[in-house]
Formats: C-alpha cells, structure tokens, sequence
C-alpha cells in the first residue's frame, strides 16, 4: 500500500481516507474563512462596492433624485464638462485648478519640513518624546476645530497675526493671502502626522551605517544623501503619495475659513462635486465629476509610482546583473 | 559583607547623576555640539508655534464678547467668565450640549462596530487558507486607493433610501466599511506565530475557540490603537455629516461648529467655547494615550 499524498495535517487518520479529510478540511476552512469575513463584507459591498459601480452608472444619466425622471444620457455629462458647454464646466475646472495649485504649495513643506524636525528629533536629548508629542496635537483635533481657530487668529481686524505683525493683511478674503493662510495652517495641522512617520523610519536605518560614513570622511550633506534617505525610501514613497492624495482631497480648510472665496479662488474640487452632487442636487455631474477628479488622481498616483520606482529598480538590477557576470 | 572589592563596586548601579555625566558618544545636542543654546531656542520656538494658538483659543472661551474682540490681544482673560459656556450650550439654535452627545454615540458605536468586523475578516484573512482569499484581500486593499469622494453622491442616494439621512446612522454605519481597519488587523495577525493555534487545534478546539481565546487576548493592544484610531477620525469628520444632518439636534459636533460658525460669524467667544468643547475631549484621550496612537499612525506607514 502507496500512498502519494502527504498530509501533516492529519498523521494519525488511515491512508485511504487521508485525501477525502483534506478536501473535507478546505472545504470547512473556505466556509469558516467567508464566514468570519461576512460581517464586514456585508458593510464592504453595500458602502464601497455597490458605489463605486453605481456610481458610475449615475455618471451616465441625468440624475435628479428629488425628480421622477431620471433619463439615460451616456458620456453627455462629461463631454459638456470637457467642451465647456455644461454651465458647471467653468467652476469645475477652476476648482480642480486651485486643488492642484494647493496641492503643489502644500505637498513640498509637508514633505520637508516634517523631515527636518524628525531628523532634530532623531537625536538624544530629555524630552524628545515630549516634543513629538506637542507637534502631532494639532493632528488630533479635526479639522473644523482647527479652521474656527485660525480664522479668529487670521482675522484682519482682531486676529493675533496681524495685531504681531502691526499689519492690516486681508489674509482670507484676498488673493494670494487666502492661499498662504489655508496652507500655513494645513502645514500646522498636519505636520505632526508626517513628522511621526518619518521619526519611525530614521530611528529604523542602522547606527553602523552613519559610522561607516563617518569613517569614509563623508559630510553632513553626503551622509543624508547616501545614508538617510535610502535608509527611508519606502517611507518616503508612502509619505509623499498619502500627502499627494490627502492634499488633493483637501476640504474643510477652504469650506471654514475662507468659504470658497473671494468668488471661487479657493473653491476645491471636492467642495464643487459635493455642492453640484448634494446640495444643487444634480447628482449625474456630481458623480461625473467624482470620476474626472479620480481620473487625475490616478495620473498623479500613477506617476509618483513610476518615478520612485524607475529609480529604486535600476541600481539593483545593475547589481544582479555583475553578479550574474561574476 | 562589610566592604565591597574594587570589582564589585564598579559593577554597582549607577545614579541617575552619573548616567547623565557620561558623555553621550553620539554627540547630543547638550555636550559636544557647538551652539546647544540654539538648537533648543529652535525647539522652544516651535513649541511656543504649535502650543500657542491652542492656549489662546482656550483663553478665549473664557472672554466677556467685548475682550474677545479687542484689538489687544489678551492671553489671560482680563474678565474671566463662563457666559459664552453658557450660551451655546442654551442655545436651541445651536446646541453644542446635544452635539457633544451625538458625537459620543456616533463615534463610539461606529468604532466598535469598525473594529469588531475589521477583527473577525483581519483574522480571517490572515490565518484561514481559504479559497478566494487573495482575490478578496486584493479587492479590499485596491479601495483603499479609491477617492472617498467617488463613493460621496451613491452613498447619499442610498441613505436617502433607507432613510437615514438625518439621523445618526447615517455617520455610524457607512464609513465602518472603510478597508483600513482590516489592513491594519490583518498585518497584526500575520506577524503572530503558527504556532499558537496550531497547539489548540490539536486540543481540538473549533476555529471560532481558537481565535476567541488565544488570538484575541494577544491582539488587545492593536484592537486599543485601532479603536482609538478609529473614534478620532469619526469624532472628526467634517464632510459627510454636514451633508447627511441637517436638522440642528442630530448633527456632530464638527458639523456644529460650522452651524454655530454661520450663526456667529464674529462672536469669538462663542465659537472658541465650541471649539473646546470640541477640541477638550480629544486633547484628554491624547494626552493619555499619544504614544498608541503616534506609534500607531507611524507603524502602518512602516508597514506599506
């Protein structure tokens, strides 16, 4: 008697009825697997799947949901927004602009500043934790607290900035100033959250790296180029695309603090599609919106990925290539 | 017993006075280093930045309307007074009280229920080699690439349907969907030994008393950082409920502070006593817990 199946699972069981235990096992792990999935699953599809599919087919109509008529239109709503004859196509463009021009303000002091102060933090000193602690704070508090806040110490009149700088500067209701204060304040608010990961990953990059580095006479400049930052590569390509994307759905601050103005300046695309969506009830170019606004998203992603990875892959490949020669 | 040999006595603890004389061989910003004087002025500054507007907007709160608004900025109240405490939380227009309520509820059972359906299909997807598995995980971690703004105008329709816009529903249940409690939970599985349910099976225990009696008590503290993770984001969340609540008595407090903030653009003091009472409760939970939720955050960054 042969048997060609071997099972660690079962040792003990007769060899003829080993392969039928086993399927009999898969098949209990697959129905206890679902099992203990369902109830996730049921929230899974009905608020993320379902949508996501829906929501495309909404892009496709004429959907007033107040209204009884809901009538098939195809690519209708996108073409009038890309050809501009669609009386939403001007403000859509302009706030998906202004996203884009906050997000190219914001992404680079978010990604440098939080990096400086983790490297001061990755140093030995009493208290550090404490430091860390203070600069995450503002991170916790959401960002309706944090819009009222500055908006009373933004105040042209009797906010403290002004009052300190002996100035009148009308920082929310002009151009530029409304776009320094919303991504100042969008630096305070989230600087801590980068700054932590970033802690995370210095404390992570081995001390006999630095020593080396030390011992082959590198400088200040040379050991963060050649030792820090490898070091945190991965970090950083999570960091730099979580910062892009957060950035990109940025909300609350234009809502609180500036309402959009002065006329639709600081309009972000996520206010637009939730106003034409939600509240002007049009909700086939809200939708239509949503997957333009994906479409670059994606682009942006997409290309961020490239770029890191285009670089990360060349230098080991080279490497396994001389050792494949060697 | 009486004397101590030269050889015990430099085995012996040092003080904490002797820990701190040893020169620090990675050169601490204190010893060693040039100008110590400014790295910590550029520490003490930063700190004042980040400190600073959270202690004015507590200053504030406890302002007569008049010193709110006086062009000299006031850090200590120069007629402390509870009376802007008192207005919004009288206020049947705005009632912060009943947004305070709201928001405890919401983000308590929306946590509870986040995290306990994130546990169970974490868990899941770590350890049961069942068929379907990595389609399944790959479906879920692709959404977390997904603008939640994508899901924004379906996700009303729906509420709409079932009727539960303007209720607090409507803030508990749909965003419990979210993939990245089930992310988090199922690399903390992953990380766990074999080894631990495989002694339990042999015992014969069943699937369901494995995972409830020996890899749930392991997981207590990711449940704690993902529980708190998880009621912060929806004590905070500003877009959808100022959407799907209208009605002054069902909304949170982050949508009642926009409420309260068209109601009295310029009363300061009002909006500040809002923010606190906002702001307080959060700022407590931190200050207990920071080095959770801190690690937290920066382990799943870590972990991509």
């Amino acid at each position: 008697m042969t048997t060609t199946t071997t099972s660690v699972g079962a040792p003990t069981a007769p060899s003829g009825t080993e392969a039928w235990d086993e399927e009999r096992a898969a098949r209990k792990d697959t129905r206890e697997g679902w099992l203990f999935c369902a109830p996730y699953l049921v929230l899974f599809v009905v608020f993320v799947i379902f949508p996501a599919v829906w929501g495309l087919w909404i892009s496709l109509h004429r959907y007033d949901f107040t209204l009884p008529n809901k009538p098939f239109i195809g690519l209708e709503n996108y073409t009038s927004l890309i050809d501009g004859s669609s009386p939403w196509a001007s403000v859509f463009w302009e706030s998906l602009r202004n996203t884009l021009l906050f997000s190219v303000l914001s992404v680079p002091l978010l990604l440098v500043l939080p990096l400086a102060i983790a490297m001061v933090l990755n140093q030995k000193f009493a208290g550090r934790n404490l430091f860390r602690a203070v600069y995450f704070a503002p991170y916790v508090l959401g960002v309706a607290v944090i819009a009222v806040l500055w908006r009373y110490l933004l105040d042209t009149n009797v906010g403290l900035l002004n009052y300190y700088l002996g100035r009148n500067i009308p920082w929310l209701t002009d151009v530029p100033e409304a776009w320094v204060s919303i991504v100042g304040v969008t630096v305070w608010w989230t600087l801590g959250f980068n700054c932590a990961i970033y802690l995370a990953a210095l404390q992570g990059v081995p001390r006999s790296l630095y020593e080396a580095a030390a011992m082959d006479g590198a400088n200040r400049w040379q050991e963060f180029r050649n030792v820090t930052l490898p070091g945190i590569r991965s970090v950083l390509v999570f960091i730099v695309s979580t910062t892009i994307i957060s950035s990109m759905n940025m909300f609350g601050q234009s809502y609180l603090m500036t309402a959009g103005g002065p006329g639709n300046e600081t309009r972000t695309a996520i206010m637009q599609i939730s106003d034409t969506g939600l509240r002007q009830f049009d909700s086939g170019m809200g939708s239509a919106m949503s997957m333009i606004f994906m479409f670059f998203l994606l682009i942006i992603s997409g290309s961020v990925f490239w770029l890191t990875n285009r670089d990360s892959d060349e230098k080991p490949k080279k490497k396994s290539k001389a050792r494949a020669t060697a | 017993m009486t004397t101590l040999s030269p050889e015990q006595q430099t085995s012996q603890r040092m003080t904490p006075d002797q820990i701190q004389a040893v020169p620090d061989p990675d050169g601490g910003p204190g010893e060693g280093r040039r100008r110590p004087w400014i790295f910590y002025t550029l520490l003490g500054f930063l700190t004042l930045v980040f400190i600073a507007p959270l202690f004015y907007m507590a200053s504030t709160s406890f302002k007569t309307p008049e010193d709110a608004i006086s062009t000299v900025p006031q850090w200590i109240p120069a007629h402390p007074t509870l009376q802007a405490y008192e207005r919004v939380l009288n206020d049947p227009a705005t009632p912060v009280g009943r947004w305070f309520l709201n928001s405890m509820v919401a983000a308590t059972a929306n946590s509870l229920l986040a995290v306990s359906t994130a546990t169970l299909a974490g868990y899941s997807l770590a350890r049961i080699p069942f068929k379907g598995r990595k389609v399944l995980f790959g479906l879920i971690v692709s959404t977390l690439f997904l603008p939640p703004v994508v899901l924004l105008v379906p996700n009303y329709l729906t509420l709409n349907y079932v009727g539960w816009l303007d209720t607090l529903l409507a803030v508990i249940v749909p965003g419990a969907a979210g993939a990245f409690g089930v992310f988090f939970m199922r690399q903390f599985f992953i990380g766990l030994p074999k080894e631990l349910e495989e002694s339990a099976f042999l015992d014969g225990a069943s699937r369901w008393q494995s995972f409830y009696k020996i890899l749930l008590p392991l997981a207590r503290p990711a449940i704690a950082t993902l529980l708190l993770l998880t009621f912060l984001t929806n004590w905070n969340d500003f877009l959808w409920p100022i959407y799907t609540l209208f009605s002054p008595e069902q909304q949170t407090l982050p949508a009642g502070l926009s409420t309260l903030q068209s109601a009295n653009s310029v009363r300061y003091d009002l909006l500040m006593a809002g923010a606190m009472i906002s702001a307080v409760p959060v700022l407590i939970i931190y200050a207990f817990t920071q080095r959770y939720i801190v690690e937290g955050i920066a382990s799943a960054g870590m972990k991509e």
